[in-house]
């Protein structure tokens, strides 16, 4: 009778989050308002949060709340106040720059989905008995330490590009 | 890892009684440190502070609660009505989840994570973002204001909070608060890591919104900041968040680097263990009000460059310290 309760709960609580992700992917693409955008954007992803806690890796979800939503939403949040104020009217949507969106956006989804499709798939439980961070941080600085670093070089490529944007815009502007 | 979802009966059981006796005291915690606050800036200026209520004053914040509770809610009329009722609830929601991993003693956490350091710091994020929406929802510029200032100050603090902490993370290997209190039986971590303890603390204060830093709600400048439109029970959510967030930053402090439930050197004089967290969490709370009754405001500039230039790098240097110390020591 528990089980069969909590069966459904957890059952219940999966469409919930997959509810969420989608919801919020919806509000974070259509709305016009950039507010909305960025608010839809965090629900998605503490939707995926959710999705890692389903999987049963408390301490990813944890990791995606913190820096998908507390740095990266945050972050977004800041340039929106640096950006022009929200009362003047929004620019039409201009049909060029949907599709090629639309295109970008697709292509990545096709790539995703191939890797998705190709990969062949083994339950955890299969390929190892120990997934505690310990781990975790082992993996990440041998086997996976080349994905490690591409992610802090992408990191540094924002760092510099945010400093050549404002700095060309500052000496433009005096 | 999978425990976190499926449980078995008498964990619920666990579960449940511990969120309702959490409910239970994060409102008991805000009314007593109200009442705390009022006494304390009350003495500081030499005077006394409520005394009309009860004895001492001490049923003065029950009363006031009462008030609130009774008041209208008015949401203005330009304001975006969606996110400005969703903001109270989304600002008090999360502060209910660090009591779930905080421990009161030995046999009192409600469920002992290991990633339990990393949950507090994830879900606090969304009490800044909880600002930022009530702020923007208003449609008012000193609300605005107030929210912008929010952010800017919490994204600036936050970096050296989490530095600081990982020192104590690294010294122990773990985020595990039972095994983080469990390594402090002999000598609290604020002697072995001072540098990390008063970072932590002055973060902390930073990103409770308290005073010498509460830029985002500064009375003088910008009528009351972020929460000027808000009345009635919907600003009285704010203000237990803000109380309740308070206690849980000074018990984070309390469990890294005061001993948590340990007394000092290892001697507990016989003291539940209970009984040395709740007087070091509210000692800790005491010294934040103090700070605010003595401090001034500091300018935006200041509190910037404070935590960009000074702050920062020295929890960087700390953690650098911290690392090679354990390596080669």
């Amino acid at each position: 009778m528990t089980s069969f309760l909590t069966d459904g709960l957890i059952h219940a609580a999966f469409w919930v989050v997959v509810g969420l992700t989608f919801g919020g992917a919806v509000l974070a693409v259509f709305p016009r308002n950039i507010v909305y955008n960025v608010l839809g954007l965090i629900v998605c992803l503490s939707g995926v949060a959710g999705l890692f806690l389903y999987l049963g890796s408390f301490f990813l979800a944890l990791m995606q709340l913190l820096i998908y939503v507390g740095a990266i939403c945050v972050a977004i949040v800041f340039a929106i106040m640096l950006s022009p104020p929200l009362h003047l009217e929004a620019p039409k949507r201009r049909i060029p720059k949907l599709v090629l969106s639309a295109g970008a956006a697709g292509l990545f989804f096709a790539a995703i989905a191939a890797v998705s499709w190709k990969t062949a798939w083994k339950p955890a439980a299969q390929r190892g008995t120990d997934w505690s961070i310990t781990t975790i941080g082992h993996f990440l600085l041998t086997k996976y330490s080349l994905v490690f670093e591409v992610i802090s070089l992408v990191l540094l490529v924002a760092i510099i590009g945010a400093i050549l944007t404002t700095g060309f815009s500052r000496r433009l502007s005096s | 890892m999978t425990e976190a979802v499926t449980n078995t009966g008498g964990d619920w059981l666990r579960l449940i009684v511990g969120l309702i006796l959490v409910l239970i005291f994060s409102q008991l915690n805000a009314l007593f440190l109200v009442w705390l606050e009022r006494k304390v800036a009350g003495h500081i200026q030499l005077r006394y502070g409520p005394m009309e209520v009860g004895p001492h004053g001490l049923l003065q914040t029950i009363v006031d609660g009462i008030k609130l509770v009774g008041k209208e809610l008015i949401t203005p009329f330009k304001a975006d009505k969606k996110l400005f009722v969703i903001a109270p609830v989304l600002v008090f929601m999360p502060v209910l989840v660090p009591f779930l991993v905080l421990p009161f003693g030995p046999e009192l956490i409600i469920r002992d994570m290991n990633v339990g350091l990393l949950l507090i710091f994830a879900f606090s994020t969304f009490s800044v973002l909880a600002i930022l929406v009530g702020g923007w929802a208003s449609n008012n510029k000193y609300a605005l204001l107030g929210a912008i200032r929010s952010v800017a100050q919490n994204v600036a603090y936050e970096i050296p909070l989490l530095l600081s902490v990982m020192s104590v993370v690294l010294m122990v290997h773990s985020f595990k608060f039972s095994e983080l209190v469990m390594a402090q039986q002999r000598i609290w971590f604020i002697f072995l890591q001072p540098v990390a303890a008063i970072i932590y603390f002055i973060c902390a204060t930073a990103e409770t919104n308290r005073a010498p830093f509460d830029i985002p709600e500064a009375e003088s400048e910008l009528v009351a900041g972020f929460h000027t439109e808000y009345s009635g029970m919907r600003f009285g959510l704010f203000f237990l968040a803000e109380y309740t967030n308070m206690f849980i930053v000074c018990a984070v402090a309390t469990s890294l680097f005061l001993g948590g439930w340990h007394g000092p050197f290892g001697f507990s004089l016989g003291i539940p263990g209970v009984v040395w967290f709740l007087a070091k969490t509210y000692f800790l709370l005491f010294v934040l009000m103090w700070f605010r009754w003595t401090f001034p405001r500091v300018r935006f500039d200041q509190l910037m460059n404070f935590s960009w230039k000074v702050l920062i790098p020295l929890s960087m240097l700390n953690l650098l310290v911290t690392a090679l110390v354990l390596k080669f020591v």
